[in-house]
């Protein structure tokens, strides 16, 4: 795209001076052939696979069918999204998908720098070390195995929740059927799987942290508690921005393998576990219908950019180094 | 707006409660040694709670693999332990007495990860080194024009339309190995590594007249290897835990599945199965699906957890260069 734009952008401002513009353009392709010639595979890639289909996109005002393919198939305005809204399937959707990343958002950013400030209070380098590749071992296993592993722990049958509880004496739990457990079970299942990695990731911010300071909070007499609070928080500041910003861009973006591996077709869990790409997914493959989730799509993109175009002015306003662009 | 502190209130709150336990105690005692106690506090704390967490990561395999080995019947009786339940390696026999389907999903998905982590690999690293690059002066246009897709996308239809009908890749291994060669977050990742490699050195080449691609195989590849170690353990892990393109355009077309799509239909059919069966008088017990599934699951995720030591030390340092500077 920005290929595209910058080339008229260069063009009209030509026309105030006609011929120096005229070489810095030509300049700027033939300077760098090499590096251009190394980008291309790269430029090739997102064209096919991310800016084709974007055409597409029509298919979202369109009553599409096989036969006419995708601009002759009869338009049919704003039809889609109405049916949408008047179902009420688009809110109970966007208030599932950013209410469950707002809890990944903020419960995640806390216990991961909790973990990485935890971390570099520990002095054993074996203790340090061995714990910090086991937590990092569940983001390294697939969804499917996740999966396995919730259906293993809450099956009504022979889960081992149940085998506690039945342990204890009490009535075993169906849990897949009660819709009212999951909003708590997808949130832990997803804090077990990606706290390790925030862990790792602020620990490592820690690290990067000059020395001097430390020295210099030591000299003054502060206790651990006050490094933390006034030397290693405030470090952190950049690194929590930038994740923030990037965690804000994908609000409209579920974990879609985590949500599907769990639930998976359960229709009886829907009202508080079915998120845009689940629902999206399940319009594709099992009922073929490709308007609707078009359109569904086409509002989570927009409604998506708007969001990460708003953070990031706000950002930008407060402090322009944190801003993405 | 969050402010970046509130990751402290759990730590406020335990540290305040038994520093002030201690307080009353002790006290009578200076100053400074009141001040070593907090920081023991927290150190004490900090281990207890990381202990904690160590092992909530930990106990769910420990819960798979004793399952793979226990036997159905009793895990249909007394449910999943810690501990196998009635040793035995029936689901591993099952698995292997027909080893054909497993075999070729294990051919399918290492082909796959090695060669889209050497292709990606070396196309990401390519990319980021002229975007590296301050003298390229399209980096920032091209930059963006990556950049751009995490921020709109076409969605899943349109996509799925043109990469499966139009581009005619149903039923072909291509819809699954192309779209995971590389995305715009490893792009980054390593355009802010090569930010180490000191700048002198692509000039030093420059002056010897060597070209620009001959700079960034001779010179700056080999100074990146934590950032290649990262980047690489990332795609490897695309396209090893890769289920989602598979059920996408391959289905039931291709009769080996990669390997972690096959997992997931063995899930699925097992459940299935199972569903089918409970109504009818046959003995479900005969059909392992249980341990089955299990032992599956322990198939499909070993190799990764071998290879995930060797890759690890270059890990922290590689997402410390990527991520910090953004």
């Amino acid at each position: 795209m920005s290929l595209k734009e910058a080339a008229p952008q260069r063009r009209s401002s030509k026309e105030e001076e006609p011929q120096q513009r005229r070489i810095s353009l030509w300049r700027r392709f033939t300077s760098s052939r090499m590096l251009l010639l190394m980008c291309l595979p790269a430029i090739a890639f997102f064209v096919i696979f991310n800016y084709a289909p974007m055409p597409g996109i029509w298919i979202a005002f369109t009553n599409f069918n096989y036969r006419d393919g995708i601009f002759g198939s009869p338009f049919v305005g704003f039809k889609n999204f109405e049916f949408l809204i008047k179902s009420g399937q688009l809110w109970l959707l966007t208030r599932n998908t950013v209410l469950y990343n707002l809890a990944f958002i903020v419960l995640g950013n806390i216990l991961a720098i909790t973990f990485a400030v935890m971390l570099n209070e520990i002095r054993l380098k074996y203790f340090k070390k061995i714990t910090q590749s086991i937590m990092f071992l569940p983001y390294f296993i697939s969804v499917v195995l996740v999966g396995v592993i919730a259906f293993n722990l809450l099956n009504y049958d022979n889960g081992a929740l149940n085998g506690i509880i039945e342990g204890a004496g009490g009535e075993p739990i169906k849990v897949y059927s009660t819709p009212g457990a999951w909003p708590g079970i997808i949130t832990l299942t997803h804090l077990w799987q990606s706290t390790g990695y925030g862990t790792i990731v602020y620990f490592a911010a820690i690290m990067g942290i000059d020395r001097v300071l430390f020295e210099a909070a030591a000299i003054d007499g502060a206790t651990a508690w006050q490094r933390i609070r006034y030397v290693i928080l405030p470090s952190l500041k950049p690194i929590f921005v930038i994740l923030l910003l990037f965690a804000l861009g994908g609000i409209m973006h579920g974990n879609f393998g985590l949500f599907w591996n769990l639930v998976g077709n359960n229709a009886a869990l829907f009202q508080t576990t079915d998120i845009i790409e689940t629902s999206v997914y399940r319009m594709v493959m099992s009922q073929n219908n490709f308007t609707t989730s078009t359109a569904v799509g086409l509002y989570q993109s927009i409604f998506g950019f708007a969001i990460v175009i708003t953070a990031n002015w706000i950002v930008r306003r407060m402090n322009p180094d944190y801003a993405l662009f | 707006m969050l402010s970046s502190d509130f990751g402290s209130v759990a730590v406020t709150e335990t540290v305040s409660k038994s520093t002030r336990r201690r307080a009353t105690v002790a006290a009578e005692r200076t100053r400074a040694i009141k001040l070593d106690k907090s920081d023991r506090v927290i150190r004490g704390v900090s281990y207890f709670a990381i202990t904690i967490f160590t092992a909530m990561c930990l106990l769910p395999f420990i819960l798979i693999v004793s399952a793979s080995f226990s036997s159905e019947s009793e895990i249909m009786k007394s449910g999943f332990g810690l501990l196998p339940k009635g040793f035995t390696f029936t689901a591993y026999e099952y698995i292997f007495r027909a080893p054909r389907q497993i075999i070729g999903s294990y051919v399918v998905t290492v082909v796959m990860t090695v060669a889209g982590t050497a292709i990606g690999l070396f196309i990401i690293a390519m990319t980021g080194f002229a975007l590296y690059r301050q003298d390229f002066r399209l980096r920032n246009y091209i930059a963006f024009f990556i950049y751009f897709t995490t921020l709109f996308s076409a969605g899943l239809a349109p996509t799925f339309l043109w990469i499966g009908r139009d581009l005619g890749l149903r039923g072909n291994y291509l819809a699954v190995f192309l779209p995971l060669l590389m995305t715009p977050w490893l792009i980054i990742l390593m355009k802010n590594f090569m930010r180490t490699i000191p700048y002198e050195i692509i000039e030093s080449g420059k002056i010897d007249g060597a070209g620009d691609f001959r700079i960034f195989v001779q010179l700056a590849l080999p100074m990146m290897k934590p950032a290649l170690a990262t980047v690489g353990l990332f795609l490897a892990l695309g396209y090893w835990n890769e289920w989602y393109l598979s059920s996408l355009y391959l289905g039931s077309t291709v009769e080996f599945k990669p390997l972690q799509y096959y997992l997931y239909n063995v899930i699925n059919t097992a459940n299935a199965l199972r569903n089918s069966v409970a109504g009818s008088n046959v003995s479900i017990t005969d059909l392992p699906s249980n341990t089955l599934k299990m032992a599956s699951a322990v198939v499909a995720t070993l190799p990764i957890l071998f290879v995930y030591p060797f890759v690890q030390k270059y890990f922290v340092s590689g997402i410390t260069v990527g991520a910090v500077k953004g």
